[in-house]
């Protein structure tokens, strides 16, 4: 390839918020549910109902706005956004346009060519859409109304970054962001979050930016990288042909591995977007901003300096750990309840990262508390229960939370310190294996463990290991 | 005096004596139906059954003690209220089966207080047109002359309070819909001050100018209506929390060095001499008892005309987007695909004036043509109630006519639209600033068709409106003693 060529991508990235009830009505945003169970007359469209904003979207869309560096407008409005298709029961939806609620943030993100900042045109507030069925065998579609009127937010990022790296850099932050202000869970697999991928290419050097295209169906991280690469290739092919690159939506399949057009500019429709007369302006008073200016929770990198300061536990367990504000909390809790900090830390780093990623589950998916992992802590410390025996009660835990005391004591599973029960049974376990005796006693020092082994088994491995090893020596 | 002469509070006191029952006004108002709707055709649908039994449940509460000033009064419905169970149609086809499932917020505070609804009433279709004509249900006539029409969009429900055919009924104006069919028909008619009464359940067609509002047989029963569905809706974002609802304290017979202006622009070309010449016999009326009457300039009046045909239209394009044939209402029963079924229930479902509406609506709308149509006519807006609000700065009403001439003969008007259009000039205004706005009959023309004078008041002032007709009804004295 002679030329050299750079890559030029923005962002849109909608977000679902985790509000209990929908946008614009009191129906439930609950995942899953019968069709048209979680509906009224508002999410469904019906002649003579009427929107009401729900605050607490507002909340979470000034929140992030706040954590992205944003200005907030103190004066928005609603716009519509009118086309017809049939997930829309309106056939408009209701979105921003005009004056969104966020405009001129910025975020800072870190690949390894260094730190560097990703600009955020604006934010705003939107319904979700219903969704369609197709049933191939009746010859029909059917529609679903419980996800109209979930809320979304869009943010939308100005064309900043220059490689997949960044991009998942930027998405990684906002996810990060938007977690620990709870607004969000942000699951691109589960489409809590979502990310369409406008992209261009130009030569080296060039002030203008070339034609763009936009990339939708991108429902990994994975899928983002690839699709990027990709398209920045057949771009690039483009132009060394001599083509013009169109403007135009595309879509990505990720089984193929390529994308298809959908959609060009010249198809676009005219969405006549006028602020919605059902809706009042939204004003924001400052004691509204104030309020939640002072509920911003403290972010990651913020959250990683008092880490390495106060604790003292590796920055690879500091990154893990505030990766996830679940565990970070968790993390917090624990050690707020007494427990060493590094013995917290190798727990969450050790069986809790082991069993997620055996049953395929994420931080967020984490229910043990933090008094019960602080109890179980004491028991190890206290040597009440062994090493082996607590990682057994953590994986009970892990399963469903409970009192690891309680556990331990109706499942009999605490450390026998009886030295006079304990040398009863290493008397026998000598005396039903005299062969490996005699092996000890000939020099053979490792038969020694298959006696500890039979030992521990007989105590049904609620022996104090250190002095079962004391017991056999003193015995032999 | 008949039963069907009595106003709605005058029946549910004589309801609340036991002098009669809500059942025999009901039966009363029925027969009146069976008798008169074939010739003036005021309703798309009359629920016999079901007023009924609902007179005879609210009978039996009133018996039991429940007390309310219009317990146990038949009313009719303006068929664009939503009415949970009965069909609500808008006049339309692409609405001809439709049943809702909730009642408008307007419609159950009058069940609270005890009403007995009888059916709905015909309108323009989707409430666009002035003389209900443009109802896919067929033309209601003038009760006082049936060559006319009864004016529109609320004209069923006007006719039908003329006619004896309710006590009263609720209309909703958004360019002049209830108190121009109120002029036509020689009725009270009042258009209240924008987020008063809840648009929650009304089928709207330009939200920001929608309002619902009584249509009655006089000022005290006007008062009493606007009291019982006047209420903050939390449903509805625009509803507004008044403290000042007690519309019948108004009802005084005092105008004492109450200060009314004369707009001009209000007495110029185009209005009939017949309607200016009662309307200014009204003002000397009221001058005579005691207001201090002067003519002032009232800025561009001209303007109200296209701004309000500009946003009127861009809000029901959208707003009548939602009827596509997929969720309810009409659908073609020949289609290729999603696109043509659209295409062809909304081209067969909706009549020529609705098209046209929606065609002018998503043209101003659209990319390129926004700043120069929509945007402007938004700015033209906020001017026109900057100008009212200068007016109000030097007096408590406006008083003017409320439409240039009497009621027009059926078919005249939809021969030409823009001339149809132009008939709206006195009542459009007052929506486009959001105020309240009163008609009520001050006489009659030589063909005998009721002549309407209308009040304006400032936002929230409906109590001056109502003090000043009250005082202008009693000097007049009955009015017509027309029918029933």
């Amino acid at each position: 390839m002679a030329k050299q060529y750079e890559t030029v991508i923005g962002l849109e990235v909608h977000v679902e918020l985790a509000t209990k009830t929908k946008i614009f009505c009191g129906c439930s945003t609950a995942f899953g549910g019968e069709p048209n169970t979680h509906t009224c007359p508002v999410c469904t469209g019906m002649p003579g109902s009427l929107p009401v904003l729900n605050k607490q979207v507002l909340e979470y869309a000034v929140a992030v706005g706040l954590a992205t560096n944003c200005t907030i407008s103190r004066y928005c409005k609603f716009d519509r956004k009118n086309y017809f298709y049939p997930d829309n029961p309106q056939n408009y939806q209701i979105s921003q346009l005009y004056l969104p609620i966020c405009q001129n943030g910025r975020v800072e993100i870190e690949t390894e060519e260094g730190k560097k900042f990703v600009g955020i045109h604006e934010i705003h507030m939107e319904e979700d859409a219903g969704k369609l069925i197709h049933d191939e065998w009746d010859d029909c579609s059917l529609v679903d109304y419980n996800r109209s009127g979930v809320p979304l937010i869009e943010i939308v990022s100005e064309p900043d970054m220059r490689n997949a790296q960044e991009v998942i850099a930027y998405l990684e932050k906002l996810r990060m962001i938007i977690q620990y202000l709870g607004a969000s869970d942000c699951k691109l697999q589960e489409g809590s979050m979502r990310a369409d991928v406008n992209l261009s290419v130009r030569e080296a050097g060039a002030k203008e930016f070339g034609t763009r295209t936009e990339m939708k169906n991108l429902n990994s991280f994975r899928a983002i990288a690839r699709a990027i690469e990709g398209e920045r290739e057949r771009q690039i092919d483009l132009l060394e042909e001599g083509k013009k690159v169109v403007q135009e939506t595309r879509r990505w399949d990720d089984g193929k591995g390529e994308s298809y057009a959908m959609r060009s500019k010249e198809d676009a429709q005219d969405y006549r977007y006028f602020p919605d007369p059902d809706l009042v302006p939204v004003v924001l008073s400052d004691a509204f901003l104030a309020a939640i200016r002072e509920k911003q929770p403290e972010f990651r990198e913020d959250k990683m300096r008092r880490y390495k300061e106060e604790f003292d536990i590796p920055e690879y367990d500091i990154e893990i750990i505030t990766g996830s504000k679940h565990m970070a909390d968790i993390f917090e809790a624990t050690v707020a309840l007494g427990s060493q900090p590094k013995k917290v830390s190798n727990w969450l780093m050790g069986e809790t990262l082991r069993l997620l990623k055996e049953k395929g589950m994420d931080s967020e998916d984490v229910r043990f508390s933090p008094e019960n992992l602080a109890k179980l802590i004491s028991l190890v410390d206290a040597k009440a229960i062994n090493g082996s025996v607590a990682k057994e009660v953590f994986e009970a835990m892990f399963a469903q939370d409970m009192d690891p005391e309680k556990y331990v004591e109706e499942h009999g599973l605490k450390t026998v310190n009886d030295e006079g029960a304990l040398r009863r049974t290493v008397e026998e376990v000598l005396a039903k294996n005299p062969q490996s005796v005699e092996d000890y006693r000939n020099g053979k020092e490792k038969a020694i463990g298959f006696l500890v082994g039979q030992t521990m088994k007989a105590m049904k491995g609620k022996a104090d290991p250190g002095m079962v090893n004391k017991l056999l020596k003193e015995l032999l | 005096m008949g039963l069907l002469n009595r106003t709605a509070v005058e029946l549910a006191a004589a309801i609340r004596k036991g002098e009669v029952t809500a059942i025999e006004a009901t039966k009363a108002v029925l027969t009146q139906m069976e008798e008169k709707e074939d010739k003036y055709h005021c309703y798309v649908t009359v629920d016999k059954e079901g007023a009924l039994a609902r007179a005879q449940a609210v009978q039996k509460k009133i018996e039991e003690g429940f007390e309310s000033p219009l317990a146990g009064v038949p009313v009719a419905i303006k068929d664009n209220m939503c009415t949970e169970g009965m069909l609500t149609t808008c006049s339309s086809k692409i609405l001809g089966n439709f049943i809702p499932t909730f009642s408008s917020e307007a419609v159950l505070n009058l069940e609270r207080a005890g009403a007995v609804i009888l059916g709905k009433t015909n309108m323009d279709e989707f409430a666009m047109g002035s003389t209900t004509e443009t109802s896919a249900f067929g033309v209601t006539k003038n009760p006082w002359n049936t060559d006319h029409v009864p004016g529109g969009s609320s004209g069923g429900s006007a006719a039908a309070v003329a006619a004896g055919e309710c006590f009263y009924a609720l209309g909703s104006d958004t360019g002049g819909s209830i108190r121009q069919p109120a002029s036509f028909c020689g009725v009270v008619g009042l258009k209240p001050t924008y987020g008063t009464v809840s648009r929650y359940g009304l089928i709207a067609y330009g939200s920001s100018l929608d309002q619902i509002g009584p249509l009655c047989k006089d000022v005290t029963d006007c008062a009493t209506v606007m009291e019982v569905i006047s209420s903050y809706d939390e449903k509805d974002s625009t509803s507004i929390k008044r403290e000042d609802t007690d519309f019948t304290s108004a009802l005084k017979e005092d105008v004492k060095g109450m200060r009314i202006g004369l707009p001009r622009d209000y007495f110029g070309e185009g209005l009939d001499s017949e309607v200016k010449g009662a309307v200014l016999k009204a003002a000397e009326t009221l001058r005579e008892k005691g207001a201090v009457v002067e003519e002032f300039d009232l800025s561009l009046v001209e303007y109200a005309i296209p701004t309000y045909y500009t946003i009127a239209a861009a809000e029901a394009s959208s707003n009548l987007e939602r009827f596509d044939g997929i969720k309810y209402g009409y659908r073609t029963e020949n289609y290729e695909g999603l696109h043509n079924m659209y295409k062809k229930s909304r081209s067969e479902g909706f009549g020529p004036e609705v098209k046209r509406r929606i065609m002018l609506g998503s043209f101003v709308l659209s990319s390129g043509y926004y700043d120069a149509y929509y945007l402007k006519a938004l700015r033209v807006k906020a001017l026109i109630k900057k100008a009212f609000d200068e007016a109000f700065a030097k007096y408590d009403v406006i008083l003017g006519p409320v439409a240039p001439t009497t009621a027009p003969k059926l078919g005249e008007s939809l021969s030409d639209p823009i001339k149809m259009y132009l008939g709206d000039i006195y009542t459009i205004s007052i929506n486009l600033a959001g105020l309240p706005g009163l008609s009520m009959p001050c006489g009659m023309d030589f063909k005998g068709l009721p002549i309407g004078l209308q009040l304006i008041g400032d936002c929230f002032q409906e109590k001056k409106l109502i003090q000043t007709a009250y005082t202008y009804e009693k000097a007049r004295g009955v009015f017509g003693g027309k029918e029933a």
